[in-house]
Parts: C-alpha cells; sequence; structure tokens
C-alpha cells in the first residue's frame, strides 16, 4: 500500500515542513497572525490536501470535490500556505496575507479566495457549515465528503454540541472531523479555562464514531481517515493530539504564540529549525 | 372612517407559496427550529419530507446549516420566529450568511408587537435594525398576505441573503393577485400632495384609514407601501418629500433604526422636510390582546392622523 511506503509519508512531510515555513515567514511579514493553531494544525491539512482529499486546484468549483471546512478560521495562514502548494494560487500571493487589497484575508473568506469553501473566524460555526454542505451532498446523492478542522476551544462553544447532535440525527456519515487538540487557547490552558475532558466520551454520546490520534502523525491521520470513509450512518470525530506551535522550540506548547507574530530574531530561529 | 378590511394570514400565505416554489425549484431546501407549525414550513414539510430538515431548538446551528446547503448550490428557506431567527444567531447570519453573500432567505414570523400574549420576550421590534445594518442583507416586510406570496417568489428568484418579517397575526389585505410587486419598488397607494404616510408592513393598512381621516380634514394624504427597507426605493421616497412636503413614517418596530430612521436618513441628505416616525417608543413590550398593544404603543390610526397634523403644523 502506497500510504505505508516510508518515502511517500516523508514527502508528505516535507510539505508539512514548508508549510510551516511559509506560515512563520506569512505572519511575520504581516506582523499579526496566530502561529501557534496553525502549526499544531499543519500536518492534518497537509494530508488532507495532497493525499486525502478528492479535489482539483485548477476548478475550484468542481461539483464533485471533496469540501474541507476550517472551522478554527484563525489558522488560516496554514491553510492559504497549503491551498498555494496545491496550486490553488501562487505561492507568492502568500505574503500578502493581512494586507490592504489582499486576496488573503486575516481569516478565511470564500468569496475572496480559491478554494476557501467557508468563511470562518468567528468560532463554533465550522461544523454547522459542514453538516449543511453533507446534507447537500446526501440530497443530490453525490459522494463528495466534508472535512472539518476545529480547534478545542470551540468546544466551549453552545453551537459545536448542536451541530453535532444534527450530524449525528441526520446519519451524516460524509463528515470527518478533525479536533486540534492542542490543549491549549487564548488565555490558557483549555483545562484550566473550560474544561473538556472527557471529549472522546462526549462525542460517542453524541452519536459519532470516535479516534484518537497523534495530530503529527501522517500515517496514523491517513489510516483514521480511512476509517472514517467506511464507517456507515454516523459522522467521525478524529481527536487529533496535537502540539500547539508544533515544529519551532519556543512556540511549542506555548500560550504566548496564540496569535502574536514573531519579532526579527524569533522568526529567523523559526526559520533556522524548520530547515529554511 | 372605519374600513374593513379582509383579514388574512401571512403565514399560510408563506407556507403555501413555498409547497409552489418547491414544485419547480428542486433546488429548494427549508429548515427550521421546532416552529415549523407556526411558521408553516410544515406545510413544505409534508409535500417535501427529503427536502425539509428540523434542526430542533437551535436557531444558531440552523443558520451556520442553511450556509453550507446555499454554499453547496441550494436555495435555502430558514424560519422561525423573528425574535430568534435574528438577535439569537446574530453571529451566525453575519458571519456565515451576509459576509459570503449566501444564497439563504430568513423568513421570520411572529415579528413585533402582535405576537401579544407572549410578551416582551417573544415581541422583536429590533429586528429592522439588526438586519438592515447587515450589507448585503436584503431587507423586506411584505404588507399582507398576497404580498408575502409575491415577495417569496420574488426572492427565490433573487440570487442573496434576504430577511422577511412577518407577523402571527392575521393582517389586512390591502393588496390583491392582481397588484405588480417588485422589490425595491414602493408602490404609492394614495396620491395626495399635503403630507404623505409612509408604512410598512401592517402599518400600511392604518396609513390609508388614517388618509381617509384626514381628507375629512381637508387634507390629502400621499399613501406609500415601503415594503422593501433595504435597498430602499429612494426616488419615490425623495419625490413623495419634495411633493408634499412633509413625512410620516409608521411601522409596528422600535422607532430606533427602523424603517422611519432609514427614511429619515435619506431624506436628511436629500430632501429636508418635517417629519414624524410612528413606532414604538423605546421600550419593551408586554402581554396583552393585538389591538391593545397597538393603541398602547401609539401603533394606531389616530397616531398616524396626530403625526400628519404635527408635520403639517411644522410646514411652512
Amino acid at each position: 500500500m502506497e500510504i505505508y511506503d516510508g518515502e511517500f509519508i516523508s514527502e508528505l512531510e516535507g510539505i508539512a515542513k514548508k508549510v510551516r515555513r511559509d506560515t512563520i515567514q506569512m505572519i511575520y511579514e504581516a506582523g499579526s497572525g496566530h502561529p501557534g493553531g496553525s502549526l499544531s494544525g499543519t500536518d492534518i491539512l497537509v494530508a488532507l490536501y495532497f493525499h486525502i482529499m478528492k479535489h482539483d486546484p485548477k476548478r475550484p468549483d468542481w461539483p464533485d470535490r471533496d469540501r474541507f471546512v476550517l472551522s478554527k478560521g484563525h489558522a488560516a495562514p496554514a491553510l492559504y500556505s497549503v491551498l498555494a502548494e496545491a496550486g490553488y494560487f501562487s505561492t507568492d500571493e502568500l505574503r500578502s496575507l493581512r494586507k490592504l487589497g489582499s486576496r488573503l484575508q486575516g481569516h478565511p473568506c470564500m468569496t475572496k479566495t480559491p478554494g476557501v469553501e467557508m468563511s470562518t473566524g468567528s468560532l463554533g460555526h465550522g461544523l454547522a457549515a459542514g453538516n449543511g454542505m453533507a446534507l447537500a451532498a446526501k440530497l443530490d446523492r453525490r459522494l463528495y465528503r466534508i472535512y472539518v478542522l476545529c480547534g478545542d476551544g470551540e468546544m466551549d462553544v453552545g453551537e459545536t454540541w448542536e451541530a453535532a447532535m444534527l450530524s449525528s440525527h441526520y446519519k451524516l456519515d460524509n463528515v470527518t472531523a478533525y479536533l486540534d487538540r492542542n490543549k491549549l487557547q487564548l488565555d490558557g490552558p483549555t483545562e484550566k479555562i473550560m474544561s473538556l475532558e472527557p471529549l472522546a466520551d462526549k462525542w460517542k454520546a453524541f452519536g459519532w464514531h470516535v479516534m484518537e490520534i497523534n495530530g503529527h502523525n501522517m500515517k496514523e491521520i491517513i489510516q483514521a481517515t480511512n476509517e472514517a470513509r467506511g464507517i456507515k450512518g454516523k459522522p467521525t470525530m478524529i481527536i487529533c493530539h496535537t502540539i500547539k506551535g508544533k515544529g519551532v522550540s519556543f512556540m511549542e506548547g506555548s500560550v504566548h504564540f496564540h496569535g502574536k507574530a514573531p519579532n526579527k530574531q524569533e522568526y529567523e530561529q523559526a526559520m533556522k529549525e524548520l530547515g529554511g | 372612517m372605519v374600513i374593513h378590511w379582509k383579514m388574512e394570514s401571512q403565514r399560510k400565505q408563506y407556507g403555501k407559496t413555498l409547497v409552489e416554489i418547491g414544485k419547480e425549484r428542486k433546488d429548494l431546501v427549508v429548515l427550521d427550529a421546532d416552529l415549523s407549525s407556526s411558521t408553516r414550513t410544515a406545510d413544505f414539510a409534508e409535500v417535501y419530507p427529503e427536502r425539509f430538515f428540523n434542526v430542533g431548538i437551535a436557531e444558531q446551528n440552523m443558520m451556520d446549516t442553511a450556509a453550507g446547503l446555499a454554499a453547496s448550490g441550494k436555495l435555502v428557506f430558514a424560519s422561525t420566529f423573528a425574535v430568534f431567527g435574528t438577535g439569537r444567531c446574530y453571529d451566525q447570519i453575519r458571519q456565515s450568511i451576509a459576509y459570503p453573500k449566501l444564497n439563504v432567505k430568513i423568513v421570520a414570523s411572529h415579528a413585533g408587537i402582535t405576537v401579544g400574549g407572549d410578551g416582551a420576550s417573544h415581541q422583536i421590534i429590533e429586528d429592522i435594525a439588526l438586519m438592515r445594518v447587515l450589507p448585503n442583507m436584503t431587507v423586506i416586510v411584505p404588507v399582507d398576505a398576497p404580498e408575502t406570496g409575491k415577495v417569496v417568489k420574488a426572492i427565490a428568484k433573487l440570487h442573496g441573503p434576504v430577511y422577511v418579517r412577518i407577523g402571527r397575526s392575521d393582517v389586512p389585505t390591502i393588496t390583491d393577485e392582481g397588484t405588480s410587486f417588485e422589490i425595491n419598488q414602493a408602490p404609492v397607494l394614495r396620491e395626495g400632495k399635503d403630507v404623505t404616510l409612509i408604512g410598512t408592513g401592517i402599518m400600511v393598512s392604518r396609513c390609508l384609514e388614517a388618509a381617509e381621516e384626514l381628507a375629512k380634514h381637508g387634507v390629502d394624504a400621499r399613501v406609500v407601501n415601503l415594503h422593501t427597507i433595504k435597498p430602499m426605493d429612494e426616488k419615490t421616497i425623495v419625490r413623495a418629500a419634495r411633493e408634499t412636503g412633509g413625512v410620516v413614517t409608521a411601522e409596528e418596530h422600535s422607532v430606533m433604526m427602523g424603517m422611519g430612521s432609514a427614511v429619515a436618513m435619506v431624506l436628511v441628505e436629500n430632501f429636508h422636510v418635517p417629519m414624524k416616525r410612528v413606532g414604538i417608543p423605546d421600550v419593551f413590550g408586554e402581554s396583552g390582546a393585538c389591538d391593545e398593544l397597538m393603541d398602547k404603543y401609539g401603533l394606531n390610526v389616530d397616531s398616524v392622523v396626530e403625526a400628519a397634523h404635527d408635520v403639517l403644523r411644522r410646514k411652512k
């Protein structure tokens, strides 16, 4: 099997490293943005766009494409970088992040950026929007799948659970959600701000098929997604244990870099660590 | 003079029209939040159960689900009571429907004080204000049942977000099947040269009655049905101000940032005339019978007549 091929996995890891460099560079040049949550979700995004999803960067409106919704919209830099690497637009454009007149808004905007499926940024909306797409797929008897990346801070939001009920009530087995469980939110550790555990039990109780994986392991991300594809009659939640700021030593596990751009010295060190 | 209006339900017309549209528009999907028997989306659900989704008491969820369906090419109508369909899910409407300009039609019933006995918790008097400040949002208040049907058909053909406000109670029927309707075209229901009475929704009938009353005193009042609050038919409004020299607005909504305020903004920048807004003052409502509430909060014919006299006094 291709996916167990070491070379293939290291190719994905190489892309992830490039995406992390782009992310740091974009945020550094923009002077603001959210590095921590972008870096924690990068491997999931890379696995999706470079292996899992059926999509065509030349035809962003292809009706049968799989859909991805970045519910944690503040991880936009990682999404933009992945979309650029995949060919939706030029990587040169990444430097325009957050600049006046740019197609790359601070948070994803579906009317401006090719490949962005839903405008997000206000937390807790993405899963419900994904459900809408999943209902449309079922109505149209199309086989496309919907992938949603949620942040763990979003588990505080009531609407997340409204949407969780809807997905299972309507048996939306075409929905696969990934929870970027980096255990930190803006004000501190998730368990200190608002206790979330036992999260897996909660999702199970809401009628979801639940898996827990290492969200930085490409093989695990791909295998779990393959398993999700085989589950009939219920949606799947893949709780991805991740590290906020993954890949940059001084950002790892740090709340400090939730929503702050690196300074020049930090930028240079980060790029060095990421092999840039 | 009391006009004896035929009273009809906008909600029934809404449900009936959805069923009609659903026959040709296979892309029509309807959502409701556990109020389908009241909003009458249940009529659609009965005929097209596969294209109806009840989301339970979860309006925020409903609006984002609607956005996802619209993003996948569906024409989506989402209904609930106006109090829950605007304020409770304002963020979802703003972020996921108005900002990306998605094809979602929010048709909200039980708006305003005519909800009656349920009281202030259910009587939203600020929904027009909330919706009209959203970029990309069209805001329509159908005057009666026949117009509700026309509005629903018209917005089904209009791409983009729309908010439609209808009431719980039966309302006076002032139009018929033959009356033409176009979004953004405010019909002049009665010509007049002394003062213009601009009404929206249920208050249009009060304006017509007020015009009859004013005629007895030799006042020739023009009456305009301003069904589309946004985008506004500024031409008709400004022309009325220019030709009659005074304007009264009347709405079953707070006078803060409702239709009257929108008209005032147009006039202040285009043609300044004495003006008076009839509407609910800056207070919450309360339980009571519809007519009692309309009287107590100044939403009756007398209030419009009085406002017209006030404007006339201030005219040079």
